[in-house]
This record gives structure tokens, C-alpha cells and sequence, in this order.
């Protein structure tokens, strides 16, 4: 087992070269090359058909939504499209390929030549796009048995073939280079900002967690200075933004070990463990890996007028860095704040809370100071914390109607978090909601003034920073249900001095 | 055998039209014939599947439409063969091959979906060797079909079956696949009528593919109306198969009842040079070709020479594209999800499953030709093999062009010889593939091609076919000359050549 390198130690002797695959699974009604439905979670093996089961006999057709898709990730990455490209079997076996190839592109991409401007910490990298191509998910297996819930040991496997034939558009980049330490940075900012525009275009549902969005994560070190790249690892479905992070600089430290120690990086496929934050050999791979790539013989070219591309190209959302510049000004954030918010990922989800009628600087306040704090300690991203858009919208407006407070509201993220139901039924189970009725915060008061008459002299004779003590009581004795401009009020009323 | 079978299917038509015969008197007459001929040692061994009881139903309801007046199209109530590699329900789908042992399909084939809905009550399923890779259908992995002419002799392939179920009259029609002259040569050995038409003008869905740039649905019969009405039933543009095409072609029963009329003035007929010169022509092959040219030529047509010089590499061409293809279509019968699974002793991964079960279902020349496409396919060769063999395909789809701008049609002899002796070539791959000489070149460039019976060659008195060829998409030019020439014959024979074919009355045991 190798030494892993500090990050920071191996940085100082290596520069990273980084490369991003990340499969998109398209939001088509139907698969790639059949009729055949998309849900998620149904059943196994109940949305197939002898098209995308690989039966002998059946033909694919071309999903022309899909293709459509396509050309608009390529159009947002600011690709050329191809105005004539096929597709091509990309041959081996696997069990859970049910052709044992799998229909993609090879040299004749959809979308090529593109990139996207990725902001970290104020500073923008350009990530260049090699190419965006189209091709079909294999099915799911599942290992039974064995320790490790891989094939080898597994007492059986079983075979879903429900994702079979599932489209997806594979988006390569070029070898993102001279991002030094912050490459672990860039490396997820550039899923995060590629998952915001695939929302933007509304072409997949984006959902990390579920894998429709998976990242494989190449890396490779070179001695600073040099200009060759070394050998690299390809770390395969990296499941979320901060495993991006995670993985690549597990492996920095684990390239930087093998080097240190004048070892050789084995070209390999890894796995990455969400658990560990390490990664493990997967299979051995070498360039020479040959997948037999031929044009599927069983397909017309697809070949998009420029007419239909220019069409398409209007329907595209805005520019992710306009719309930033834009949202900024809009909603009136100092430029620390935007930062946080940028890094925070919490644009989109503060968008569609503005979007709800809630006022920026609250929807920030909620998704930026709280929220982002229980997504850090849950260890996940913002967007998959537990509360939508427009919950905290539902929220703010009970403050803004004084049935919770802040503090309140708290509690109320606590009971959405734990899914408890609606901001109303969680304000009833928990028994939140403020007390306006003046009866109870008067007896409160009553009981707070005669149990300190100290403090009601030193009130009287001026020293207004005495109720101070008063409210805390109240607060206390109401379990911080209290309207507290009201209970101040009452103090004062009390004391005869309103 | 009563007379009935020796009609043609556009005969039986009118006879059931008629009322003279009824769908399911016709069905089982083909039965008896089949159970008369071709089972047993010495059967012709055309089908490897009979489906007598879905075939009796299939008239049964044809016979209750007739009477009430509903019927699906011309052909409603004529029964059919169909070649074992495409898919039926509820008939087992071998692809003559022991991978797919039992497998029973849960689709139809586009084309079979098309006959079911004109109402053909299907016989069952026909022979060929195995995933369509030979030449003379003793690569079935189900036994060798004997031709009807000799009963020592192969009935050409792939298809066989097909081509000899027709000949000795266990069905009027058939469907057959032609990737390098699968459907053409087997109707020459056996004085069949076959057509590949124009690359897709039928569906290829539901076909198990060998070379899916090359393979098309075809008919095959013994007249060439028949071939045109089971064209016009089965082809036309289908949304499964993004190949097929869309625009409709010339209707090619017009063309073949033009042609009947032995009338070609102003026909242009090219004669093959590289096709019809040089060693490897059968003396009989080429004196009965030579005389249906002079027939053409008192029909009224013009006869010119053509070359087409490319031609030269087209085997060779063939020989790897097929294969490439192959090896990739092939490799979904790794015993996962259907067909032949074989399991090594101990605790085997699924990759030795796989290994074990190919090794065990596959015969000799379909491994050869996996072999063989996976190394083309390789790394490092691609460009040198299915590359430069795609090079050569677009020179013969230009000596076509050039060759079209100086005729109408294109003719040559199907085969260079008559049906050779079972096992004769077994042993020899390289003298097996030079058997489709004059037929591969048509599939590379996706044109539409036909044989015609021109006759018994002297020496051996065996079958001998006539190949007409057209550009793309116009299939009805051969249809016109096909159907001309065979009516030329026919009158010069005194009937079809089919006339002369050995009865084989009691072959079966
Ligand atoms: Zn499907």
C-alpha cells in the first residue's frame, strides 16, 4: 500500500492534469432506440422490449428527442454540431449489455469543440469541451451474495433491464490543466455549473443521487514543470458534487505516494467509496482496449439541418455567467455575498425562491446561513438537503404573517428536513406557533415583574436595558412562542411608561 | 402429388377465388407433400419446423373471410414457407443454428406480421445454414436440405430450404434472406424463381442479422408474378427499420405482367464482362446463358457489353465486411438471457458461461467468420480491412452507376456452376465462397437483383439461372426482363422447367 502524500505537500512537487466524464441520462419519454417507457424505480425488467433486450432480430431507431437534446448540451457548451455523424458499435461483452456492444459514437460525434467558463473562488477556468456524443445506458446488475457486491464471489447476479437503452449524451472534456491546488475546486465547480445548465435546458432530471448524472474523474500527475502528462486513473461514477471534490484529491495523494516512492501509476479503472473518500482499483485497463468501434450498420446518419440547429439555439436558457452578473444586481448582493452564494450552489435555489415572492436577501439568509450549515453537517449538497424552493418560500411567509419567528422557523426546517409534512402541520404537531393571544404573555409578564421587582425599580428609574432580563424571562415562560415587539409593549404598559 | 401443388400462387389465388379449392385443402395437400417428401434419411429435409395445426387454423380463418367476403389481400389463403431466421410467435426461431435450439421468439418479423395480416397460413420454418454463412445450406447445425433435382446434391444457400421447399412443391411460395446471393443461388440450383430486391425495400425488422449492410428479405418461388405479388404484400417502408425505404417504388406486378407479354423492343441489356468471361464458368451454365441472351435479343432488346472492374475485389471486399458485421451481431448469444447455456463444472464466472456456450453452439464456419471479423475489426487493422473494404464497395457501386448509364439492366449467369455433390466443397471454404461470384456484387451496392431458371446445363443435366440486376429502387426493370425471358422459355420448353424435376414420390420414409 502506498503512502498517500498530503495534498497540499504533493501539489507542491506535481501538477495535476484532470479529465471529466460525465453521462447525462436524457429526460426522453422513451429510450434511445425503442418505444420503450424511462421511469425511474419501476419494477425490473417491465420497460423492455426486443429492441433494447437485444433479441435477435430487433432493430434500433433513432429517438429524434434525444438527438434534439443533444444538440441543445452541445449548443449550451458552445459546441460545433455535426452536420452529419453516425453512430457506432462500441463492442464487449458484459451481462448487463444485452448486445454485448453498445450503440454510441466513436469518431463522428454529435457535439465537439466547445467549453464552459467555470468560476471558483472569483477566478474563472475555461474547461474545454472535446465533444458530446450520444449512446444508450446498459442495465443494472445486482450481485447477490459475496462480500464485496461485486461479480467475482457473488453467489448469482441478477439483471435489470430497464435502464437498457436509456439515452445518454457522454461529455468529455479536454485535459483541464494548470488548476494547481484548486483543480479538486474546479473539478466540482464544473459538475456543479454542468448540472445547473442541464436543469436550465430541462433535458434531464439532474438528480445525482439517482445517477442521472454520473461523473468519472481521470487524473494524472507530471513533475512541475513538465509539459508531458502522466499516466492516469479513471475514477469511475463519482455520485456527487462533493465526491467530485473528494475523489480527486484522494487521488493527488495517491498519485503523488506512488511517484514519490518512484513507482509507476497503473492505467486503471477505480472505484470511488462515499464512505472512506478513497478509491480501489477496479480493472486493469490499458489504451489498447479494444472495443471493435465500427458505424451501426442498422442506422441512418443523423445529419441536423442548420436550420433545425439555429432553431434549437434560440430555445437555449441564458448564459450562466450573464445571468449571474445579472441575478446580482437584480437582487442586490454585496460581492462577498455572491461568492457564498456561488460556492454555496445556491443561485438556482435562491432563484426559485425569489420566484416564489420572497425577498432576496431572505431567501439567501435561509438558503445561505441556514440551510447550508445542515447540508454540511449531513454531508450533502445544498440542493439535496430536504427543503425546496418553495418550502422555504411557505416558511418566510409565516414570519412575514408573525405566526413563527426566525427562531421558530428554525424549528420548522427541522420538521421539513425530518419530513413531517407541511410547514402548517409541523408549526401544529410541534406546537409552535407564536403566542398573539395577549392573555397567556400577560400572566407571563405579570409572573416575570413580581418575581423581579429589582429590575421593575431599575426600569422605572430609566435603565431601559433591564427589560432585557424581563423579555428572557417571558421568553422562558412561553417557550419563545412570545411576539416579542408585543411582550415589550406590555412590559411598558405594565410599568406605565408607554 | 395432386395437381394442386404444381400451380402457381397466382393460379391458387384464382382457384380459391374461384372456389375450386378451399385455403385449408391447399394447406394440408402442402402438408401431405411434406410429410411425403421431406422427412427421412433421403427426405429433402426443406423445413426444420411444420407448423400444421397454426397453418390449418390460418386457412380455416382465410376460408371463413372468403365466404364472407373480407379478404386481407390477393394472396389471402396461400400457404407459405418462411425462412428459420426470422422471427415468428409461437414457431421456433434456429437460425439453423444450435445456439438458438427451442428459442420460440415473443415477436414477429415485420415481413411475417405482413403475411399474417394478408392472410398466408404459414407452413413452418425452412432450413439454411447456419446464421445464413454458406453456400449450400449443409452448414445447418440440423442437417444438410437435398436438392430436389438430385437428391445427393446441395440446394445452394443459405436458404436452402426455401429454394427447394418450393421446388419440390411443398409450397407454392417462400421467404428468403439474401446477404451475398443467399435467395439467387439457391433458386439457380434449383429452378426456382428468387429475387433480392433493392436494399430496403423490405423490412429488416425481425430478421437475425448476419451483415445487416447487406442482408435483405427476399421471395422465392417458381414463378415470377408470384415473386411480384409477394413482393408487393411484404415490402414498403416500416418505422422499426430506419433502413428501409420510404419513397414507394415502381409497382412491380405491372412490371412482370409486362414483361409476360415477351415484348423487350428498346430494352437495353448489359452483359456482365467480368461475370461472363474468364475461368471458373461451368460450360452448361454458360451455353444456356448464352442462349436466354439471344432470346432477349429476338425479344426486341438491345444487347451491349459492360465492364465493371471492381467486380474483381468484391469477394474479397465481401469477405470482410460480412465478417465484421457478423462477429458484432453474433455476440449477443452468450447464453444470458436465451438460447444454448452450457456450464462448466465448478464455479464458473459468467465470462467462462459465455465462452462455454458459444464454443458449444456455434459450428466451424460461423466461428471462422467471427474470427475473422473480430480480427479485421482489431485495433490497427480496421483501417487496412473494413476500411479499405469499404473503399472497394464504393468503386463497385460506381461501376454499377457507370454500367446503368450504359443499360437498362445488367444480366449475367446466378452461378458460375450447377448444384455440386454434398460435402464436395465442405472442406474447402475458399471454393464454397467463390459459388456467390456473381452475386455479391448487387448486395455491396444495395441494387436489386433476380434469377430465372435458363435451363439444364448438358453435362449434368442440373439447373441453371439467369441473374438480371437493376439500379437501386428500380426493381420493376427486373421483374419486366425476368418475367419476359421466363415466358420465352417456357414456350420454347413446352411448360415450366420444373416439369423435369424427378417427381420424388415416396423419398420419405
Ligand atoms: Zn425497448
Amino acid at each position: 500500500m502506498t503512502t498517500l502524500v498530503p495534498f497540499d505537500k504533493a501539489l507542491a512537487a506535481y501538477d495535476p492534469a484532470m479529465g471529466l466524464e460525465v453521462h447525462v441520462e436524457l429526460n426522453t419519454n422513451s429510450k434511445m432506440f425503442c418505444g420503450c417507457p424511462t421511469e425511474f424505480g419501476a419494477e425490473p425488467n417491465t420497460q423492455v422490449c426486443p429492441t433494447c433486450l437485444g433479441l435477435p432480430g430487433a432493430l434500433p431507431v433513432v429517438n429524434h428527442k434525444a438527438v434534439e437534446s443533444a444538440i441543445r448540451i452541445g449548443l449550451a457548451l458552445n459546441c460545433e454540431i455535426a452536420e452529419w455523424c453516425r453512430f457506432a458499435r462500441k463492442n464487449y461483452f458484459y451481462p448487463d449489455m444485452p448486445k454485448n456492444f453498445q450503440t454510441s459514437q466513436y469518431d463522428e460525434p454529435i457535439a465537439f469543440e466547445g467549453y464552459m467558463d467555470v468560476e471558483v473562488e472569483g477566478e474563472t477556468f475555461r474547461v474545454e469541451i472535446e465533444r458530446a456524443h450520444m449512446e444508450e445506458d446498459t442495465g443494472k446488475s445486482l450481485h447477490v451474495g459475496g462480500a464485496t457486491g461485486r461479480i467475482h464471489g457473488a453467489d448469482y447476479s441478477l439483471v435489470d433491464y430497464n435502464r437498457a437503452g436509456i439515452p445518454l449524451i457522454e461529455i468529455v472534456t479536454k485535459p483541464i490543466i494548470g488548476a494547481g491546488e484548486k483543480a479538486p475546486l474546479v473539478a466540482k465547480a464544473y459538475v456543479a455549473q454542468l448540472r445547473d445548465l442541464i436543469v436550465a435546458l430541462g433535458v434531464s432530471d439532474a438528480r445525482m443521487d439517482q445517477g442521472s448524472i454520473r461523473a468519472d474523474v481521470n487524473l494524472s500527475l507530471a513533475p512541475k514543470g513538465s509539459d508531458k502528462l502522466g499516466t492516469r486513473s479513471e475514477t469511475k461514477n463519482v455520485n456527487s458534487l462533493r465526491s467530485v471534490e473528494r475523489a480527486v484529491r484522494f487521488e493527488v495523494s495517491r498519485h503523488a505516494g506512488i511517484l514519490n516512492e518512484g513507482g509507476k501509476v497503473v492505467q486503471e479503472t477505480r472505484h470511488f467509496h462515499e464512505d472512506t473518500g478513497e478509491t480501489t482499483s477496479g480493472r486493469e485497463k490499458s489504451d489498447a482496449e479494444d472495443y471493435r468501434y465500427f458505424p451501426e450498420p442498422d442506422l441512418v446518419p443523423v445529419a441536423p439541418s442548420r436550420e433545425w440547429v439555429e432553431e434549437l439555439r434560440g430555445t437555449l436558457p441564458e448564459n450562466p455567467t450573464a445571468k449571474k452578473t445579472r441575478l446580482q444586481v437584480e437582487y442586490g448582493f454585496t460581492d462577498l455575498e455572491m461568492r457564498d452564494v456561488w460556492a454555496a450552489g445556491a443561485l438556482p435555489l435562491i432563484e426559485a425562491t425569489v420566484g416564489e415572492g420572497v425577498a432576496p436577501q431572505s431567501a439567501r439568509k435561509w438558503w445561505v446561513a441556514e440551510l447550508l450549515r445542515r447540508a454540511n453537517d449531513a454531508g450533502v449538497e445544498l440542493a439535496e438537503v430536504g427543503v425546496t424552493p418553495a418550502q422555504v418560500a411557505a416558511v418566510q411567509k409565516l414570519v412575514d404573517a408573525k405566526t413563527i419567528n426566525d427562531k421558530l422557523a428554525r424549528q420548522v426546517f427541522d420538521g421539513l428536513i425530518a419530513d413531517e409534512g407541511t410547514p402548517e402541520e409541523i408549526i401544529e404537531k410541534r406546537g409552535l406557533a407564536l403566542v398573539s393571544d395577549d392573555g397567556p404573555l400577560i400572566a407571563a409578564i405579570d409572573d416575570a415583574l413580581a418575581a423581579q421587582p429589582d429590575l421593575v425599580e431599575k426600569i422605572k428609574g430609566g435603565n431601559m436595558g433591564a427589560i432585557g432580563a424581563i423579555m428572557g424571562a417571558v421568553m422562558k415562560a412561553t417557550r419563545g412562542q412570545a411576539d416579542a415587539g408585543r411582550a415589550r409593549e406590555l412590559i411598558l404598559e405594565k410599568l406605565g411608561l408607554s | 402429388m395432386t395437381d394442386l401443388l404444381k400451380k402457381s400462387a397466382a393460379e391458387l389465388a384464382e382457384l380459391l377465388a374461384e372456389g375450386s379449392v378451399t385455403s385449408v385443402a391447399l394447406t394440408q395437400a402442402c402438408l401431405d407433400r411434406i410429410s411425403e417428401v421431406d422427412t427421412g434419411d433421403n427426405g429433402v429435409h426443406a423445413f426444420l419446423h411444420v407448423d400444421a395445426e397454426g397453418a390449418i387454423a390460418a386457412a380455416a380463418a382465410s376460408d371463413a373471410r372468403r365466404a364472407k367476403g373480407e379478404l386481407l389481400s390477393p394472396l389471402d389463403g396461400v400457404p407459405i414457407a418462411v425462412k428459420d431466421v426470422l422471427t415468428t410467435i409461437g414457431q421456433p426461431t434456429t437460425c439453423g443454428s444450435k445456439i438458438l435450439e427451442g428459442w420460440v421468439p415473443p415477436y414477429d418479423a415485420t415481413v411475417v406480421a405482413r403475411l399474417k395480416a394478408a392472410g398466408l397460413p404459414i407452413l413452418g420454418k425452412t432450413n439454411m445454414d447456419e446464421f445464413a454463412m454458406g453456400s449450400s445450406t449443409e452448414h445447418s447445425a440440423y442437417g444438410p436440405t437435398r436438392n430436389p433435382w438430385a437428391l445427393d446434391r446441395i440446394p445452394g444457400g443459405s436458404g436452402g430450404g426455401s429454394a427447394a421447399a418450393v421446388a419440390a412443391f411443398e409450397a407454392p411460395l417462400a421467404i428468403g434472406t439474401d446477404t451475398g446471393g443467399s435467395i439467387r443461388q439457391p433458386g439457380a440450383v434449383t429452378g426456382t424463381v428468387g429475387v433480392k430486391p433493392t436494399y430496403g425495400a423490405i423490412s429488416r425488422y425481425g430478421l437475425v442479422a448476419m451483415a445487416n449492410s447487406l442482408d435483405q428479405v427476399g421471395p422465392v418461388t417458381r414463378t415470377v408474378l408470384d415473386s411480384a405479388l409477394l413482393q408487393e404484400l411484404i415490402g414498403g417502408h416500416d418505422p422499426l427499420d430506419s433502413t428501409s425505404i420510404s419513397e414507394p417504388i415502381p409497382s412491380v406486378v405491372d412490371a412482370a405482367r409486362l414483361g409476360a407479354s415477351g415484348d423487350l423492343t428498346g430494352v437495353k441489356v448489359g452483359v456482365i464482362q467480368e461475370l461472363t468471361t474468364g475461368e471458373g464458368w461451368q460450360p452448361g451454365v454458360m451455353a444456356r446463358f448464352d442462349e436466354s441472351l439471344e432470346l432477349l435479343r429476338d425479344a426486341g432488346a438491345e444487347i451491349v457489353e459492360v465492364s465493371c472492374p471492381s467486380f474483381e475485389h468484391a469477394l474479397a471486399a465481401y469477405y470482410l465486411i460480412m465478417p465484421c458485421e457478423a462477429s458484432s451481431n453474433l455476440a449477443k448469444f452468450d447464453a444470458m438471457r436465451y438460447g444454448l447455456r452450457v456450464t462448466p463444472d465448478g464455479d464458473p464466472s459468467a465470462e467462462e458461461v459465455m465462452r462455454a456456450s458459444r464454443d458449444a453452439g456455434f459450428g466451424d464456419e460461423v466461428k471462422r467468420r467471427i474470427i475473422l471479423g473480430t480480427y479485421a475489426l482489431s485495433s490497427g487493422y480496421y483501417d487496412a480491412y473494413y476500411g479499405q473494404a469499404q473503399k472497394v464497395r464504393t468503386l463497385i457501386q460506381r461501376d454499377f452507376a457507370a454500367a446503368f448509364e450504359q443499360a437498362d439492366v445488367l444480366v449475367s449467369p446466378t452461378a458460375p456452376t450447377t448444384a455440386w455433390k454434398l460435402g464436395e466443397k465442405l472442406d474447402d471454404p475458399l471454393a464454397m465462397y467463390k459459388g456467390d461470384l456473381a452475386t455479391i456484387p448487387s448486395n455491396l451496392a444495395g441494387v436489386p437483383g433476380i434469377s430465372v431458371p435458363a435451363g439444364l446445363a448438358d453435362e449434368d443435366g442440373l439447373p441453371v439461372g439467369f441473374q438480371v440486376l437493376a439500379p437501386a429502387k428500380a426493381d420493376d426493370r427486373v421483374y419486366r426482363v425476368g418475367a419476359a425471358l421466363e415466358t420465352l422459355l417456357e414456350k420454347k420448353w413446352g411448360g415450366p422447367l420444373l416439369d423435369k424435376a424427378p417427381v420424388l414420390e415416396g423419398v420419405a420414409r
